[in-house]
């Protein structure tokens, strides 16, 4: 399968294991990726809020590249705020006409243009939960991360735009549940999975932000997380790299490293944890990664009667993936 | 395939009346302008236009043109012929034509209804009309089919609403075969501890009707049982049911329950006990159950899974367990059917961020239904799912699956003031529990409903205006800890609101069974977008249903409280004894007829016919139509390839003359172009 890849500033950067571990599974999964040539700054977080027109050509110039350069009417993006810019672009110059005379303009100057549903904007979540699919995961795996407890965090902009179609739950995402699920991991069903890490808040607000991490750190703690996989950098950048502000700021002592699902898709997968970019996380995910065991925990038996007596049944839920 | 008769044009007086049905019609359509150009048709005698055509007035026109001007074919333009093309009929009968004389032209659903642009309403209008008129000429005086009605009755469902259906019919002298999928009659009712808003026990009042239903002699009780086909028409329908083995020979069993008592196998009671609750393998869903015999759960039964137990055999005093008994196949002619089928309760599971499923302590309605009901799995008494922990603080979730353009779009009617009788359950199980309400508007529409719930207000209960987010044991703040959080915007205050309780019951709604739709198919009825059994006419005939002789009550038809479900019972019944006291009734003499002379004696249409109305004279070698069979469906019609078979009322000559009718405007374009091809 071919995908036209818009790697995004991150994964240059901070996020540079999340595109090496892309890299490595794509090759092992058969997926060729193409990176746009050229491609330029998705406009991040604010920019569309401040500057509409300027932001929305900007983001625009890489779908015009994408399409024009054509490796795949498939445009990927790994980068959650990439993934939703090129999505939003796509979707609201085909529905503004008066945004879109104005974009056109401006890529006409740069010799470009772009129709707008002419690509097909995904985050690599969905091409691999949804176009690869669990099975072939599954079939994948040569090391599976047996008694790795793991909380899925999709972060706020991956499951939400739902108006452009979401190819998950937007309120309850199971995708990256299931994914970890196939790689032999214990998944926790992580309750802020889709909340928000605060994004640029930590520049604006620092306690807002801060607050924010807190929350997520501390209930992935309860949940006596091993570490938590994100798909998004700046959420990657924010646990990671703020999780000392937070324990100087609050008086804890988390110690949860943030990793990229891919890194965790990679090792599993069995390939070796230098070539996925493991280490350069500012928490060690090294201590979490030993606890990885041959042997196969026993699955919790949730719909039996428990210990007492007394205990109701369970509701059952369906599996998933 | 012409109809050799005369040539009708220039010969027949038509009539037109375009009705203007107050402002329905006359708001959109021209209905002046349409008249007058009708009447420049050839045919057209005389075309005149009337406020509302369905009125004593309306119906006088055409009877006095009739008579004055010798009209021999009416048209009335109007609204559907669901709604009058019977009132029409009949004022042409009473005219002195034959009533098939009588042509319907729906401008209002199919024109004015359907659009607001005048001009194209007013275009379509002309077209309908003038299909109808170049229809009309064709119509040949047909007389109607008389058919004896059987007075028994199939109901199916033992809710509350096949019990009042089948007693009011049974205790008028009819007999009724009432055919539950269940174990025992019941239903619903049988599961909920009080009723609102007076707070009866349910059980109390359900019973005695149950117990009479066992006992009635012209009620015949199938349960365990399902219909497997039905085949006819009103009057005359035959049905097969399938009785499946319950392993318990019926005329032994003593229902003493020594079976129930020994069985070692335990399975978790997801029917009746909603989830929430233990059976046995052999089981009565409650001890009131009617018929007392039990149901032996081949799924689980320890001896059918592995060949070994037979304890339930050893303990009967009165041999009564059957482990050979096959299911049994009945067939029985019927008149009428009353579908009462119920509802499923909505699968909260689908909303995942309400924690069911996920989060133990967190209820479904009907879980907690059974819970505070003394014959439930605690005995009545409210706890965590522990089985031992009271909660202090309760959060009753409203609109769970209702009122949702994700899940369903509709109010589910009852949630509210059960999740109101809830609340006072708690308050009087458990006095000292702080109790939340979270809805999205109250609404308490029925007898003595906004007292319950002014009652609650004073009762203490916390009312909290604004759609529940999410319920998660993700903790934030001190005092959160070990709790569920309701997530909540307090609509009325404008705030985010964060409720930490220990228990949560989601309020879920109501919907259509899952298998509704293949039961509207056994009964050649339809469902409407939300999978609810579709009624004739939503005000008029709202027990009835499109296909005659087939009626439905309760909540098959949609979200309904118990006194509708038992005024709905209480109708079906009432229509079916019309029907019965009638003796026979009329039906539409929309037949198919072969013209023996000419059939090649293929045989094409005797597989086809869906009625099995077609058999074959091996004499003759011609096919020939089963009148009283005949369902006028029109297949064989079609199917015909010598085009012999004449569908009366719409003959080939009738169809074309409407079409070409219809495509007045276009015709000539049509002809050219296939001329210049």
């Amino acid at each position: 399968m071919k995908y036209s890849y818009y790697p995004g500033c991150s994964l240059e950067k901070n996020a540079r294991s999340y595109h090496v571990s892309t890299m490595a599974i794509a090759k092992s999964l058969g997926i060729e990726f193409v990176e746009v040539e050229d491609w330029n700054c998705c406009g991040a977080t604010e920019y569309i809020s401040i500057e509409k027109v300027p932001a929305y050509a900007l983001v625009t110039r890489n779908l015009a590249l994408a399409a024009e350069q054509n490796g795949s009417t498939n445009l990927v993006a790994p980068c959650s705020a990439c993934y939703l810019n090129l999505k939003k672009a796509d979707h609201y110059l085909g529905e503004n006409v008066d945004l879109r005379q104005k974009i056109d303009l401006a890529l006409e100057a740069g010799g470009l243009s772009y129709q707008p549903g002419s690509l097909n904007v995904q985050h690599l979540l969905e091409i691999i939960a949804v176009d690869i699919g669990y099975e072939e995961i599954e079939a994948q795996v040569k090391r599976p991360l047996f008694n790795l407890r793991v909380a899925p965090y999709y972060g706020c902009l991956v499951p939400r735009p739902a108006a452009m179609g979401s190819f998950d739950d937007p309120e309850h995402p199971t995708s990256l549940d299931n994914i970890l699920k196939r790689l032999g991991a214990t998944v926790i069903d992580f309750p802020l999975k889709a909340q928000c890490c605060g994004g640029h808040m930590t520049q604006i607000s620092e306690e807002t932000a801060l607050e924010l991490l807190r929350r997520l750190l501390k209930n992935a703690a309860d949940y006596k997380a091993d570490m938590i996989a994100t798909l998004c950098p700046m959420c990657q950048l924010n646990l990671d790299a703020y999780q000392d502000a937070v324990n100087a700021h609050f008086g804890t002592d988390y110690k949860i490293p943030i990793v990229y699902f891919t890194q965790l898709m990679g090792l599993a997968f069995g390939l070796p944890a230098d070539e996925l970019g493991f280490g350069s996380e500012i928490v060690s995910a090294r201590p979490a990664l030993e606890k990885i065991t041959l042997e196969e925990p026993k699955p919790a038996r949730t719909r039996e009667r428990g210990k007492k007596k007394t205990d109701l049944p369970l509701p059952t839920r369906p599996e998933e993936g | 395939m012409t109809d050799q008769k005369k040539s009708p044009a220039e010969q027949e007086k038509v009539g037109v009346y375009i009705c203007h049905c107050g402002s329905n019609i006359a708001g959109t359509i021209n209905v002046e302008e349409v008249a007058q150009w009708a009447e420049k048709n050839p045919n057209v005698v005389v075309a005149r236009n009337y406020e509302f055509m369905c009125s004593s007035t309306g119906q006088e026109l055409i009877e006095n043109d009739i008579k004055e001007k010798g009209l021999t074919r009416i048209v009335v333009a109007s609204c559907s012929p669901h709604m009058h093309e019977k009132t029409f009929r009949e004022a042409t009968e009473r005219g002195g034509l034959n009533p098939f004389l009588f042509e319907m032209a729906n401008i209002r659903e199919h024109g004015s209804w359907a659009t607001n642009d005048k001009e194209a309403a007013t275009s379509k209008a002309k077209a309908l009309v003038n299909g109808a008129v170049e229809r009309v000429v064709h119509h040949a005086p047909l007389e109607k089919i008389p058919v004896d009605i059987n007075p028994n009755t199939l109901i199916v469902g033992g809710g509350i609403a096949g019990i009042t259906a089948a007693l009011e019919l049974a205790e008028g002298g009819h007999h009724v075969y009432l055919v539950e999928r269940e174990g025992t009659i019941g239903g619903r009712m049988a599961q909920i501890d009080k009723t609102f808003p007076t707070l009866d026990c349910s059980a109390c009042i359900l019973t005695p009707k149950m117990v009479d239903v066992g006992q009635n002699d012209n009620i015949t009780l199938l349960t365990y049982s399902e219909v497997e086909s039905v085949e006819g028409y009103i009057g005359n329908f035959n049905i097969t049911v399938r009785k499946k083995a319950r392993c318990v020979t019926e005329e032994l069993c003593t229902s003493c329950g020594i079976c129930e008592e020994k069985c070692p196998q335990k399975v978790i009671d997801e029917n009746y006990g909603a989830g929430i609750s233990y059976r046995k393998a052999i089981y009565r869903s409650f001890p009131q159950a009617v018929p007392g015999y039990p149901v032996l759960d081949k799924e689980n039964c320890t001896y059918f899974q592995t060949g070994k137990c037979k304890v339930c055999e050893q303990v009967c005093p009165t041999e009564a367990i059957d482990y050979e008994q096959e299911d049994k196949v009945i067939t029985f002619d019927v008149g009428n059917i009353i579908l009462a089928t119920g509802y499923d309760l909505f699968d909260a599971r689908q909303i995942p961020q309400y924690g069911y499923g996920r989060l133990a302590n967190v209820f479904s309605s009907l879980e907690f239904e059974r819970m505070v009901n003394a014959s439930g799995p605690t005995a009545g008494h409210i706890v965590l799912r522990d089985g031992v922990t009271e909660p202090e603080s309760i959060a009753i979730v409203h609109c769970v699956g209702s009122r949702d353009q994700n899940h369903n779009e509709y109010c589910s009617k009852v949630c509210c003031m059960y999740s109101l009788k809830f609340a006072h359950l708690v308050h009087e199980h458990l006095p000292d529990a702080e109790v939340y309400n979270f809805y999205i508007d109250m609404r308490t529409p029925g007898k003595g409903y906004e007292e319950f719930y002014h009652r609650l207000l004073n009762e203490g209960t916390h009312f909290i205006r604004g759609r529940v987010a999410e319920i998660t044991d993700a903790d934030r703040h001190p005092g959160e800890e070990g709790k569920l959080i309701v997530q909540a915007e307090n609509t009325l205050l404008g705030i985010q609101q964060r409720t930490p309780v220990d228990m949560v019951i989601l309020s879920a709604g109501i919907e259509a069974r899952h298998d509704a739709e293949d039961v509207s198919k056994l009964f050649k009825m339809g469902c409407d977008h939300d999978g609810f059994f579709n009624e004739r006419h939503p005000k008029l005939a709202p027990v009835s249903t499109m296909t005659d002789g087939v009626f439905i009550a309760g909540a098959c038809q949609g979200p309904k409280d118990i006194p509708d479900t038992v005024a709905q019972g209480g109708a079906a019944a009432s229509q079916v004894a019309k029907l019965i006291s009638q003796g026979t009734v009329l039906m539409e003499p929309v037949r198919a007829s072969i013209r023996e002379e000419e059939c090649s004696g293929c045989r094409i249409c005797n597989t086809l016919c869906p009625y099995n109305a077609i058999e074959f004279d091996e004499e003759k070698f011609v096919s020939r139509v089963i009148t009283a069979l005949c369902q006028g469906c029109g297949t064989c019609v079609a199917a015909c390839p010598s085009g012999v078979i004449d569908g009366a009322h719409f003959t080939y000559t009738q169809v074309m003359a409407e079409l070409k009718g219809v495509l007045w405007d276009v015709q000539s374009d049509v002809l050219t172009k296939q001329e210049v091809a």
